[in-house]
C-alpha cells in the first residue's frame, strides 16, 4: 500500500473510532420507532427500503469501484468495444421494476392503515396560529364545560438569545401540553387560523398540514404513557422554529381527573370575567403574558421589528384611546401576524396585557383596564 | 468595399458593446456562464449565513426573519440564477458546435433572453435593502404566507419571477428551433450527442411549465393587489390549489435541472473511459420517459396536505416508477466504465462523483416516494439532504465537470490540472461533510427552515456547517482556475482529450468566433 493511502486509512479509522464512542451519547442517527403500531410499521418500511437501497448501492458502486481500480489506462487496460446489449438492458429494467413492486406492497398496506381514522374514542381539534397551537377537546354534550387552551413555547427568550444556559428540553417545551389517554384512538382534526402549519409528532408517525379553510384528519393510539415532543413542520413565518408540540400520554383515570380539573378551571375563569383587578396584579400578569405571546414580534423592550412588526414603545395605539386599543387587541389586524386575541385570551388576561403595554416601555398612560371594560367590547364584537 | 470586407471576416466588437449587443452564441454562452458563477457565489454567501447561524444552538448572528429571507433567497438564486443559466450557457456554447450549426437559430432573441436576467436578479436582490426585507416565505412560496401574510416586497419577487420565466421560455424556444432546424447534413436525431438530446427534452419541459409558474405568481399578484381570493380561504379560495399549481411547475423543474447534467456526464465518461457510451438508444428513451413521468408525480411533494388515499397511492406509484429509467442511466454509465481504459482528469473525477452522489440522492428520493415513510421525512433535514445531494454533487458537479471538460476548447489553454484536482477533492469532501449528516438530523426529527434547534441536533449541525464552509471556500479555487486558464497555460490541441468524440473536437482550440459557417463533412459525424 502507498504510504499516502496508509495515512488516509489511519485517519479514517481514527475518525470512525471517535465517532463511535460519541455514538453512544446523543448522536441520534435514525428514525424513531415510536410508540404506536403505525410508527413501528413506518419504521420497518423505512428500514426495509433503506436496505434495498444499500444492496443496490453495493452492487452498482462495487462494479464501478472494481472498474476504476482495474480498468485504468495507467495499468495498461485496453478498452473493450461493446456498447449495447439488449438482454442486459431488459434485465436491468425488469429487476428494478420487480423490486419496486416488492416495496409498494407493504407501503400500500401501511398507508391504508394510517388512513383509517374511523371510530375514534376522543376527538381533538388542533388549530395552528402564528406561532402557537390551540387544542380544543370536542364534547358530546354542548352543555358540558368546554376544555380548550393554547400551547406555547415555554423556553425563556434569554436562553434563545444565549444569555442563560440552555436546558434539556430547549425549544421542545410548552406552557400547557396536550394531554391524551393511552390505548385509546384519539383523532386529531387539524386546521389553521392563518398560514399553513404542520402538526408533527415523530413518536406517533403523525404529520398533517394545518391549512386554513380545511380540516384534515389524523389519528393515533399511543401505547406507552410518556411525554412526547415534536415541532411545527411547515414554514409559517417568523417564529416557525419556535412552535413546539408536547403531548402527555397518561392512563385513562389520570386523564379523566385532568379533564375534570380543566373543566372546573374553565368554569372558574368564566366566573372571573367581571372581577375587579388591581394595577399591580394586572401589570404582573400582563408582563407574564407579554413574555409568552407578544415578545416574538414586539420584542422585549417594545421596539418591535418595523415595518412588519410595529413598536409598542411610544406607539399611537398604546398611548391613545383605551377603547381603540382594546378593540385592536381583540380583533387583531387582518393579514398580519397580529391575531385576534379576543378569541385566544380571556377577559382577565386581555385586560392585564392591555394595562401592561399602556404602562411599560416608557408608555405611561396610568390606565388600569378592568376585565369588565374588555367584556363590554368583546360582547359587542360578537 | 473595405468596410464590407471587414464585415465579412468580423471578429468580436471591442469593449462593452461586444457583450451588450452580441448575437454570437459563444459570447452569449460566456455571459450566461459568468452570470451563473456570480449568482452561485451570491447564493453561496446566503448559504454561508445560514450555516453560520446553525453552527450552534441559539440565535447568534441573525434574527429569525432575516434567516427566513436567507433560506428563500438562497433557494431562488441557486435554482433560477445559478443552475439554470449555467445549463443555458453550456447549451449556447455547445449545441451549435455539436450539431455543426453556425449559431443559434434566433440570435437576437438569444441576446434578449440573457440580458433580461441581470435585471431580474437585480430586482430580486434589491429587496434585501428595502425596509420590508427580502421575500421570507421559502423558495416554494406557499400561499397564504406568500400572499396575505407576505412582506410588501413580494411584488418585486413576482415581477422578477416573470422576467426569469420569459428568459427561460425564449431560451428554450431558441434551443428547440436550433436543434430541429440547424443540424448539419448527416446529423440525424439518433446521432446527436446526448447533451443535445437532453437539452431538447429539457427545452420542451421548460416550455410546458414556465407558463404555469407565471400563472401561479400572477394569481398571487391578483390576491395581493386586486382583491381576488385564489389562495385565501377566508374569501372562498384554496391554499392547496397553490401547491398543486406550483408543483406542477416545480416537479418538472427538478428534471430541468438534472436532464442536461445527464447529457454532460454521458459525454465525459466515454471520453475518459476511452469507450463508446453504453446503451445510447436507451439513454434517449430513458430521458424521454423521465420527462414524461415528471408531469404526473407533482403531488409527492404534498403527501401531508390531506389528499384522498387514491391520490396518495397514485402519486406514490408514479414516483417510484421514475427509479426505473433513472436506474437505466446509472447502469449505462457504469457499464461504460466497465472494461474501459480509464484515466482520471478533473472532469472525469467530477463525473464519477456525480454518478455516485446523484445515485445516493436518487436512493433517498425513492425512500421519500414511499408515502407512509414520507410522513416522517417530509419537511425535515432528510429532504434537505436529499435534494442537495441531487442538486449540488448532482447538477452543480456536472456543471463543473463540463467547465473543466470544455474549458480548453473555449480558451485554447489547458487548465491547471493540479488546482483542478485540489478543487475537486475539497469540493467532494466538503459536500459530503456538509450534507451527509443532514440525513441523520432529519431522521432524528429536525424540521427544515428553522433558525434554531433543540440540543440533540447540535453535533451534526456543527459538522455540517464545517463542511459548508469548506465547500464554500473551495469554490474560489474554481475561480482561480478559470481566470488562469483564460490568461494562459499550455496550448490545447483541437482534440484536447484523447478519447473525445464529436464535432466540437474537430474545431481548433480555442474555437474560432464563427464556426461551421459551412456544414462539416458528413464523414465526421459518427454515432455516439
Ligand atoms: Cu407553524
Amino acid at each position: 500500500m502507498l504510504p499516502k493511502a496508509k495515512l488516509w486509512l489511519g485517519l479514517v479509522v481514527a475518525a470512525l473510532m471517535t465517532l463511535s464512542t460519541n455514538l453512544q451519547a446523543a448522536w441520534e442517527l435514525n428514525m424513531t420507532q415510536g410508540v404506536t403500531q403505525i410508527s413501528r410499521d413506518t419504521y420497518d418500511l423505512h428500514m426495509q427500503i433503506l436496505w434495498w437501497c444499500v444492496a443496490i448501492g453495493v452492487v452498482v458502486f462495487g462494479v464501478m469501484l472494481w472498474s476504476i481500480i482495474n480498468h485504468r489506462k495507467s495499468k495498461g487496460a485496453v478498452a473493450a468495444s461493446f456498447h449495447e446489449s439488449t438482454k442486459v438492458e431488459i434485465l436491468w429494467t425488469v429487476i428494478p421494476f420487480i423490486i419496486l413492486i416488492l416495496m409498494a406492497i407493504p407501503a400500500t398496506r401501511v398507508l391504508t392503515e394510517a388512513y383509517d381514522s374511523s371510530e375514534s374514542d376522543l376527538d381533538i381539534q388542533v388549530t395552528g396560529y402564528q406561532w402557537r397551537w390551540e387544542y380544543r377537546y370536542l364534547r358530546e354534550d354542548a352543555n358540558e364545560e368546554e376544555v380548550a387552551f393554547y400551547s406555547i413555547l415555554s423556553t425563556p427568550r434569554d436562553q434563545i438569545n444565549n444569555d442563560l444556559p440552555k436546558e434539556e428540553h430547549y425549544l421542545l417545551e410548552v406552557d400547557k401540553p396536550l394531554v391524551i389517554p393511552v390505548n385509546k384512538k384519539v383523532r386529531f382534526l387539524v386546521t389553521s387560523n392563518d398560514v399553513i402549519h404542520a402538526w408533527w409528532m415523530p413518536a406517533f408517525a403523525v404529520k398533517k398540514d394545518a391549512i386554513p379553510g380545511f380540516i384534515n384528519e389524523a389519528w393515533t393510539i399511543v401505547e406507552e404513557p410518556g411525554i412526547y415532543r415534536g415541532q411545527c413542520a411547515e414554514l409559517c413565518g417568523l417564529d416557525h422554529g419556535f412552535m413546539p408540540i408536547v403531548v402527555h400520554a397518561v392512563p385513562q383515570d389520570e386523564y379523566d381527573a385532568w379533564y375534570a380539573g380543566q373543566q372546573q378551571a374553565a368554569a372558574a375563569t368564566r366566573a372571573a370575567a367581571n372581577n375587579v383587578v388591581t394595577l399591580s396584579a394586572a401589570l404582573e400578569q400582563g408582563e407574564e403574558i407579554y413574555n409568552r405571546i407578544c415578545i416574538a414580534c414586539h420584542q422585549a423592550n417594545g421596539t418591535g421589528l418595523p415595518p412588519a412588526f410595529p413598536a409598542l414603545a411610544g406607539s399611537a395605539v398604546a398611548n391613545g384611546d383605551v377603547e381603540a386599543n382594546i378593540r385592536l387587541v381583540i380583533n387583531g389586524v387582518p393579514g398580519t401576524a397580529m391575531a385576534a386575541y379576543g378569541r385566544q385570551l380571556n377577559t382577565v388576561e386581555l385586560s392585564a396585557i392591555i394595562t401592561y403595554i399602556r404602562n411599560s416601555f416608557g408608555n405611561s398612560t396610568g390606565d388600569l383596564v378592568q376585565p369588565a371594560d374588555v367584556n363590554t367590547i368583546l360582547q359587542e364584537a360578537q | 468595399m473595405s468596410a464590407a470586407h471587414d464585415d465579412h471576416h468580423h471578429g468580436p466588437a471591442k469593449g462593452l458593446s461586444r457583450w451588450l449587443f452580441t448575437t454570437n452564441h459563444k459570447d452569449i454562452g460566456t455571459l450566461y456562464l459568468w452570470f451563473s458563477f456570480a449568482m452561485f457565489l451570491l447564493g453561496g454567501t446566503f448559504a454561508m449565513v445560514i450555516r453560520a447561524e446553525l453552527f450552534q444552538p441559539g440565535l447568534q448572528l441573525v434574527d429569525p426573519n432575516f434567516f427566513n429571507q436567507m433560506t428563500t433567497m438562497h433557494g431562488l438564486v441557486m435554482v433560477f440564477g445559478a443552475v439554470m443559466p449555467a445549463f443555458v450557457g453550456l447549451a449556447n456554447w455547445l449545441i451549435p458546435m455539436m450539431i455543426g450549426a453556425p449559431d443559434m437559430a434566433l440570435p437576437r432573441m438569444n441576446n434578449w433572453s440573457f440580458w433580461i436576467l441581470p435585471f431580474a436578479f437585480a430586482m430580486l436582490s434589491s429587496t434585501l435593502l428595502m425596509d420590508a426585507g427580502a421575500p421570507n416565505f421559502g423558495w416554494t412560496f406557499y400561499a397564504p404566507l406568500s400572499t396575505t401574510y407576505a412582506p410588501e416586497t413580494v411584488t418585486f419577487f413576482i415581477f422578477a419571477v416573470h422576467l426569469m420565466g420569459a428568459s427561460s421560455i425564449m431560451g428554450s424556444i431558441n434551443i428547440i428551433a436550433t436543434v430541429l432546424n440547424m443540424r448539419a447534413p448527416g446529423m440525424t436525431m439518433m446521432k446527436m450527442p446526448l447533451f443535445v438530446w437532453t437539452w431538447l427534452i429539457t427545452a420542451y419541459l421548460l416550455l410546458a411549465v414556465m407558463p404555469v409558474l407565471a400563472g401561479v405568481v400572477t394569481m398571487m399578484l391578483f390576491d395581493v393587489h386586486f382583491g381576488t381570493s385564489f389562495f385565501n380561504a377566508a374569501g372562498g379560495g384554496d391554499p392547496v390549489l397553490f401547491q398543486h399549481v406550483f408543483w406542477f411547475f416545480g416537479h418538472p423543474e427538478v428534471y430541468i435541472m438534472i436532464l442536461p447534467a445527464f447529457g454532460i456526464i454521458s459525454a465525459i465518461i466515454p471520453t475518459f473511459a476511452r469507450k463508446r457510451l453504453f446503451g445510447y438508444d436507451s439513454m434517449v428513451y430513458a430521458s424521454a420517459s423521465i420527462a414524461f413521468l415528471s408531469f404526473i408525480v407533482w403531488a409527492h411533494h404534498m403527501f401531508t396536505v390531506g389528499m384522498p388515499i387514491a391520490g396518495e397511492l397514485f402519486f406514490m406509484y408514479a414516483t417510484m416508477l421514475i427509479a426505473v429509467p433513472t436506474g437505466v442511466k446509472v447502469f449505462n454509465w457504469t457499464a461504460t466504465m466497465f472494461r474501459g481504459s480509464m484515466s482520471f482528469e478533473t472532469p472525469m473525477l467530477f463525473a464519477i462523483a456525480f454518478v455516485v452522489l446523484f445515485t445516493m440522492g436518487g436512493f433517498t428520493g425513492l425512500m421519500l416516494a414511499i408515502t407512509p415513510a414520507d410522513f416522517q421525512y417530509h419537511d425535515t433535514y432528510f429532504v434537505v439532504a436529499h435534494f442537495h445531494y441531487v442538486l449540488v454533487p448532482g447538477a452543480v458537479f456536472s456543471i463543473m465537470a463540463a467547465a473543466y471538460y470544455w474549458l480548453p476548447k473555449w480558451t485554447g489553454h489547458m487548465y491547471d490540472e493540479r488546482l483542478g484536482k485540489l478543487h475537486f477533492w475539497m469540493s467532494f469532501i466538503g459536500v459530503n461533510v456538509l450534507f451527509f449528516p443532514q440525513h441523520f438530523l432529519g431522521l432524528a426529527g429536525m424540521p427544515r427552515r428553522i433558525p434554531d434547534y433543540a440540543l440533540q441536533f447540535a453535533d451534526f449541525n456543527w459538522i455540517s456547517s464545517i463542511g459548508g464552509f469548506m465547500f464554500g471556500a473551495s469554490q474560489l479555487i474554481l475561480l482561480v482556475v478559470v481566470i488562469k486558464c483564460i490568461k494562459g497555460g499550455k496550448k490545447a490541441t483541437a482534440q484536447v482529450w484523447e478519447g473525445a468524440q464529436g464535432l466540437e473536437w474537430t474545431l481548433e482550440s480555442p474555437a474560432p468566433y464563427h464556426t461551421f459557417t459551412t456544414p462539416p463533412d458528413p464523414k465526421l459525424i459518427h454515432a455516439q
